[in-house]
C-alpha cells in the first residue's frame, strides 16, 4: 500500500516512501531465461514477526557529569558496530559511552540489538535529570515499539530445464522496513544476498531490491534475519517447479543441490560454501521421515478425501557474517568513498592468576546459548585443567573487556569465530606454561603434556608438576622468565579469518565464514471443515560441522523450531487499515506453547569447516528460517493451493480453501459507486433525513460552497478548499461540557450533481480524534423542496473514545440537528444572527430535536 | 472496607517460603512487583503483566497463580512460595531443578521460575503424568528458547524418579 502512487508520503523531506533501491546481475540471467524449457514464478508477501524474548528491553543509565561519561547497563546484544552510531547520536567520544551488557540476558534472538535507540534516549534523560535513570520496557511497549522482522514482498522467477535443473533466477524484493530505515537495515535484504543461489548450483541470477517505509514499527534483527523472507519464495518456487515438471520434489532438489565433491563451492553472488554433503543430508532426511511409506499413506488419504501433504525445504545458514555485507546496499562508487569494511572477528582474553584460576573474557553476549559452558570446556581441554577452575566473563564492558565492532551475539558467530579466539588464547597460555615446565622437567617444551591439572613429560627428570604452580611461578619469579616468555599468562586474541574480504567491483562478496546445511521435511493433515493444520511429522536434519556441545546444538534446533513453527502457524505483527497495531498483547500476538508444538525428530551430519580452529559452524536460526516454507509446501501438496501466506491459522487456511484471500480487507478497496459504508473497527452508525425548503441543486451547491459551510457548520470558525475535493475547517464545539477546537479535514467523492455525494471526514483535537464516512442523498419534493437523507458511520479515538457509545451518538445527533437547522435558515435567507439570540434559538431547537428523538 | 487514598501505603504481611515477611505498598501494587521491589525476592520474573506468559507464576496457599494478576494486598496472611523456596537450602537444587539442568530444560532461564512452580503443583497432583498431560500443564507458559522439549522430559523424569523412591519407601 505504501507503494501506491497516491499513498501518503511518510517523510516529506524524502518525497518518496522508497528509501533504498539497488539492482544486481550475476552471470547471464536473460540468456538463461531465453533457453529455459519452463519458467515458474512465485509471488509471496512474507509477514512481519517479533521474536518476543521473555525478558523485554531494559536500560539503566548513569551520566557521570564529573568526567562526562555515560555508564549504561542494558541487555543490548550487539553488534557493537552500533556503538559508534550511539556515540554520534550523543555527540561524545567513544570512551565517554561505556556500554555494559550484564550476563544472562533473558533471551534476545536478535531483537535486543534494537535497544540502541533507547540507550541513547535513557542516557540523555540521565544527563538532563542529573541522576541515574532506569527504564524497563513492558510487553505492550515491546510489541508496539521494540522492533520486528522486515516484511517482504518477493516476485521470484525460475528458469528450469525439463529435467528440473534450475539455470536462472530473477528475484524482485520489496522490503517493508517500518517507519524509519534504522541501522543495520536494509541489511536484512543483504544477509542472504551473496547466497542468493541458496544450496543450489544455479549460476545466473538478477536481483532488484527496494526498501519501503511504512507507518509501522522499524524493522530490525529477529531470529533468521532475512533468512525466512528469502527461503520462503525460494523453496515455494522449487515445489511449484516440481509440480509443473512432474518431478518428485525431493528428486528435483537432489538434482540441483551442490555436490559433495564441489566444495568449497563459489556461488555466483560471491559466497564460498565451505563444506557439506547436501545430498547426503537430504537422503538422511528422507530415510528418517520414511518418505516412500508416507507417500503411500498420502494415496490412501486422498482416496478417503482426506487432505494429507508432505513438504520439503533445503537451506544454508550463514555463520559469522562478513560485516561488509551491509555495504552491498551501496554501489561500488559509494563504497570507495567510505572506509573499507570487511571481516568477522572474534575476541577473547585469557589470563591465569597466581593461584592458577583462569579468567576468560569473551566478546559474545549470550542470552541462553550456553557459551560459558562451551568456553570452559574448550579451555579445560586446551590447558588440561578442571572446568571449575575457569571463570568465563561475558558481561561485555566496552571499557574493560576486549571488543570490536563485530562483538555481540548475532549471525551465529560464537561457534564460528569466538570459540576459535578462545582456543588460540588458551594455546598461547599453554605454550608459556609448557616453557616453564620444560625447564623444570629438563625436556623440550613440545614434549610437555598438560592433563589432569598436571604438567608431565615422558622421560622427565622430575615428578609431574601441578599446573597451578607453573602459573604461580610466572607471577612470583618474574625476573627469571624462560626464553621467549614475556610474562604471566595474559593472552588477548582476535581471530579474524582473512578469506572474508571486501565486495568486488561486481558486488560479489564472501559474506560468511561457514555455511551449515539444513533440510526439513513435514507431513501435515488439514481438516477440510475448519482449515486446521495438524503437523503429523516434522524431521529436521542439520550439518553444523563439528559440534562443540551436542546438547547446546539440539537446544538451538528445538528453540529455532518453536520460532519457525510460530511464524508458520500463528505469529504475525498485524496493523489495521488505519495503522493502529492490532497485535499489542500476547492475546493477539500468539506464541506457540507446549501443546501446539508437534514432536520434532532431529537428524545430524557432521562435515567440519576448514575455516576455523574446531571445524564448527554456527547454528542459531535453523528452523526459524525453514519451518514456515516446509509447512507451506506440505499444505500446498495437501490442498493444491498455490498462493499460501502464513500464518496458517485455521480461519485463514479455511478462507484460502474457499479460494478467498484471507488478507483482503473490505474497506481497503476504493468505495466506488457502492452505497456500502466501510467497516470501521469500533465504529457506530446512524441515519436520518430532513426536509429542506429549496430545490435539490441549490442544496447541493450550498453544501459545496466554503462560505455557506462556514455559516452552517455549528461552531465553525473557518472553511477553506485545500485540494481536489478536500476541505479543511476549524470548528469550536463543546462535548460533554468540555469545549475544544478541532481541525477537520473533509473529502468528497462519488459525487453525482444535485443527487448524491459521499463525505469522509477526520477531526482532530485536544480530546482525541473522530473519523467518519457519510452518504448524503437529495431527492426532489413538490413545490421546490428537497428530502435530504443521510447515513453515516463514525469512530472516535483518544479521550473521546472513553465517552461511550450512547453519549457520542447523542452528541452527533445534536450536531446534525443543528447543522440542518442552520442549513434551512441559510437557504431561506435568514442570516444567522450571531450572539445570544442565535445561540439560544439554536440550543432550544437542538433540545427539541433530542426530546423528539427520545 | 477501609478506604485508602491511591498513593497511601498499607502494610502487608504473609509467609514467604516459610518465613514471616511484611512490607509497605500502595493498594494498587501488583504482587509480582511487591515480591521483587519491596521484598527483593527477584527469582520471580515478569514477562507480560497481562497473565499469559506465566513467568510470574508463584504458589499461593498451595495453588500456582499469576502474581502479575494479583494485588499484593490480596495475599495478606496467606502462604506464598516462590522459586527461591524450592531449593532444599544452601544453594542446592531440588530433584525437579536438577532434572531441568540435566535435560537442558532452560536456556536464558527467564521463564523457568514460573514453570518450576506450575510443575511443582502439577507433580503433587499427577504422580504418573503422561506426556500429553505435561504439555497441557505447560500451555500456561511461554518459553521462547527451548521449544519445551527439555522441560517436558525433565518433568516426566522427575515424576518417574519420585514414583520409584515412593515405591521403594511405600
Amino acid at each position: 500500500a505504501a507503494l501506491a502512487p497516491d499513498a501518503p508520503v511518510l517523510h516529506e523531506e524524502l518525497g518518496t516512501n522508497v528509501v533504498h533501491t539497488r539492482s544486481f546481475v550475476y552471470g547471464d540471467p536473460d540468456e538463461a531465461f531465453r533457453s529455459a524449457d519452463k519458467t515458474i514464478s512465485v509471488k509471496v508477501s512474507y509477514p512481519r514477526v517479533n521474536s518476543t524474548p521473555m525478558e523485554t528491553y531494559g536500560v539503566i543509565a548513569d551520566f557521570d557529569a564529573g568526567i562526562g561519561r555515560y555508564n549504561i547497563w542494558s541487555n543490548f546484544q550487539g553488534p557493537y558496530a552500533l556503538h559508534p552510531i550511539m556515540c554520534d547520536a550523543l555527540r561524545v567520544r567513544s570512551h565517554e559511552l561505556r556500554l555494559i551488557s550484564p550476563p544472562s540476558s533473558g533471551g534476545s534472538f536478535g531483537i535486543k540489538h534494537g535497544v540502541y535507540p533507547y540507550i541513547v534516549l535513557i542516557g540523555l534523560a540521565s544527563r538532563k535529570f542529573g541522576c541515574p535513570v532506569k527504564w524497563i520496557e513492558d510487553r505492550l511497549e515491546h510489541l508496539a515499539a521494540s522492533s520486528a522482522s522486515s516484511g517482504r514482498v518477493t516476485a521470484m522467477e525460475g528458469a528450469f530445464k525439463t529435467d528440473g535443473t534450475l539455470i536462472g533466477l530473477r528475484i524482485k524484493q520489496v522490503e517493508n522496513v517500518g517507519a524509519y530505515l534504522r541501522p543495520p537495515d536494509p541489511a536484512a535484504l543483504y544477509r542472504m544476498h551473496s547466497t542468493s543461489s541458496g544450496p543450489y548450483r544455479v549460476r545466473h541470477i538478477s536481483i532488484d531490491n527496494r526498501a519501503v517505509v511504512t507507518n509501522q514499527v522499524p524493522s530490525g534483527l529477529n531470529r533468521g534475519f532475512g533468512g525466512p523472507q528469502f527461503f520462503y519464495p525460494m523453496e515455494r518456487l522449487m515445489d511449484r517447479a516440481a509440480l509443473a515438471l512432474k518431478i518428485d520434489p525431493a528428486e528435483l532438489r537432489m538434482r540441483n543441490l551442490v555436490r559433495a565433491n564441489e566444495f568449497p563451492y563459489a556461488s555466483p553472488a560471491g559466497s564460498l560454501l565451505d563444506s557439506g554433503d547436501y545430498q547426503g543430508a537430504l537422503a538422511l532426511g528422507l530415510r528418517q521421515l520414511g518418505y516412500e511409506a508416507l507417500r503411500a499413506e498420502q494415496q490412501t488419504a486422498r482416496r478417503e478425501r482426506r487432505l494429507f501433504g508432505i513438504g520439503i525445504s533445503c537451506g544454508v545458514e550463514t555463520s559469522a557474517s562478513n560485516m561488509a555485507y551491509v555495504n552491498l546496499a551501496l554501489t561500488q562508487e559509494q563504497r570507495s568513498r567510505s572506509l573499507p569494511k570487511s571481516g568477522a572477528s572474534g575476541n577473547a582474553r585469557l589470563s591465569m592468576d597466581p593461584l592458577g584460576s583462569v579468567v576468560v573474557h569473551i566478546d559474545s553476549t549470550p542470552n541462553g546459548q550456553g557459551h560459558n559452558t562451551v568456553v570452559a570446556q574448550i579451555v579445560a581441554d586446551e590447558l588440561g585443567i578442571d572446568p571449575h577452575d575457569i571463570a568465563v566473563i561475558n558481561d561485555l564492558d566496552t571499557l574493560s573487556g576486549p571488543w570490536s565492532i563485530t562483538s555481540g551475539n548475532y549471525a551465529n558467530r560464537f561457534s564460528a569465530v569466538v570459540s576459535s579466539a578462545v582456543a588460540l588464547a588458551a594455546r598461547k597460555g599453554a605454550d608459556k606454561l609448557k616453557a616453564v615446565a620444560a625447564r623444570m622437567l629438563g625436556v623440550a617444551a613440545d614434549k610437555v603434556e598438560l592433563a589432569g591439572g598436571m604438567a608431565s613429560a615422558p622421560g622427565a627428570r622430575n615428578e609431574p608438576i601441578p599446573i597451578r604452580r607453573l602459573a604461580a611461578q610466572l607471577h612470583w619469579d618474574s625476573s627469571r622468565l624462560p626464553e621467549g616468555v614475556d610474562g604471566a599468562v595474559d593472552e588477548v586474541v582476535e581471530f579474524s579469518p582473512s578469506i572474508l574480504g571486501e565486495p568486488d567491483e561486481k558486488d560479489r562478496l564472501r559474506s560468511s565464514l561457514a555455511y551449515s546445511f539444513q533440510c526439513d521435511l513435514a507431513a501435515v493433515e488439514i481438516e477440510r471443515e475448519t482449515g486446521r493444520v495438524h503437523v503429523r511429522r516434522y524431521v529436521s536434519v542439520h550439518d553444523v560441522g563439528n559440534m562443540l556441545n551436542p546438547a547446546m546444538v539440539d537446544g538451538q534446533i528445538y528453540g529455532g523450531f518453536a520460532h519457525g513453527f510460530g511464524a508458520a502457524m500463528m505469529e504475525r505483527v498485524t496493523y489495521g487499515p488505519d495503522g493502529t497495531l492490532l497485535t499489542g498483547t500476547f492475546q493477539d500476538y500468539l506464541c506457540p506453547t507446549a501443546p501446539e508444538l508437534p514432536p520434532l525428530e532431529v537428524g545430524h551430519l557432521s562435515t567440519p569447516t576448514p575455516h576455523n580452529v574446531h571445524g564448527a559452524k554456527g547454528l542459531g536460526d535453523g528452523c526459524s528460517m525453514m519451518a514456515p516454507v516446509t509447512i507451506a509446501n506440505a499444505i500446498a501438496d495437501a490442498t493444491g493451493l498455490d498462493h499460501l501466506v502464513p500464518p496458517f491459522m485455521p480461519g485463514r487456511v479455511w478462507e484460502q480453501l474457499q479460494g478467498r484471500d484471507p488478507d483482503a480487507v473490505e474497506d481497503r478497496k476504493p468505495a466506488g459507486e457502492t452505497d456500502a459504508l466501510p467497516i470501521l473497527p469500533g465504529g457506530f452508525r446512524g441515519s436520518g433525513e430532513a426536509v429542506i425548503h429549496a430545490p435539490p441543486m441549490r442544496v447541493y451547491q450550498t453544501l459545496l460552497d466554503p462560505e455557506a459551510l462556514r455559516a452552517i457548520i455549528p461552531g465553525c470558525e473557518s472553511v477553506e478548499i485545500t485540494g481536489h475535493e478536500t476541505y479543511r475547517a476549524r470548528v469550536r464545539i463543546s462535548i460533554a461540557g468540555i469545549g475544544g477546537s478541532y481541525d477537520v479535514v473533509m473529502r468528497l467523492f462519488d459525487r453525482r450533481e444535485g443527487e448524491r455525494m459521499r463525505l469522509s471526514g477526520h477531526a482532530e483535537g485536544k480530546l482525541g480524534f473522530g473519523e467518519g464516512v457519510a452518504i448524503v442523498a437529495l431527492a426532489p419534493l413538490p413545490d421546490e423542496r428537497t428530502r435530504l437523507t443521510y447515513r453515516y458511520v463514525a469512530t472516535v479515538g483518544g479521550k473521546l473514545a472513553g465517552f461511550g457509545q450512547r453519549m457520542l451518538d447523542g452528541v452527533v445527533r445534536v450536531l446534525l440537528a443543528s447543522f440542518f437547522d442552520r442549513l434551512a435558515a441559510h437557504l431561506s435567507g435568514a442570516s444567522m444572527r450571531g450572539g445570544f439570540v442565535a445561540w439560544l434559538k439554536n440550543t432550544l431547537s437542538m433540545l427539541r430535536m433530542l426530546v423528539h428523538r427520545q | 472496607m477501609k478506604a485508602t487514598r491511591a498513593d497511601e501505603k498499607v502494610r502487608i504481611s504473609f509467609t514467604l517460603n516459610g518465613r514471616q515477611v511484611s512490607g509497605e505498598a500502595e493498594p494498587r501494587m501488583q504482587l509480582a512487583d511487591f515480591l521483587r521491589h519491596v521484598l527483593h525476592a527477584h527469582g520471580t520474573h515478569v514477562g507480560c503483566e497481562h497473565g499469559i506468559c506465566g513467568a510470574c507464576t508463584i504458589m499461593l496457599d498451595g495453588r500456582a497463580v499469576r502474581s502479575c494478576l494479583l494485588y499484593a494486598v490480596q495475599v495478606e496472611g496467606c502462604r506464598v512460595q516462590t522459586v527461591e523456596g524450592l531449593s532444599p537450602g544452601e544453594g542446592k537444587l531440588n530433584d525437579l531443578q536438577e532434572a531441568f539442568r540435566r535435560h537442558h530444560a532452560l536456556q536464558c532461564g527467564f521463564c523457568t521460575a514460573g514453570i518450576l512452580i506450575s510443575a511443582t503443583q502439577f507433580l503433587s497432583e499427577h504422580p504418573a503424568p503422561t506426556e500429553h498431560e505435561v504439555r497441557e500443564m505447560l500451555s500456561g507458559h511461554i518459553c521462547r528458547c527451548t521449544g519445551y522439549h527439555g522441560i517436558i522430559e525433565a518433568v516426566l523424569e522427575t515424576a518417574r524418579r519420585r514414583a520409584q523412591t515412593q515405591g521403594r519407601a511405600g
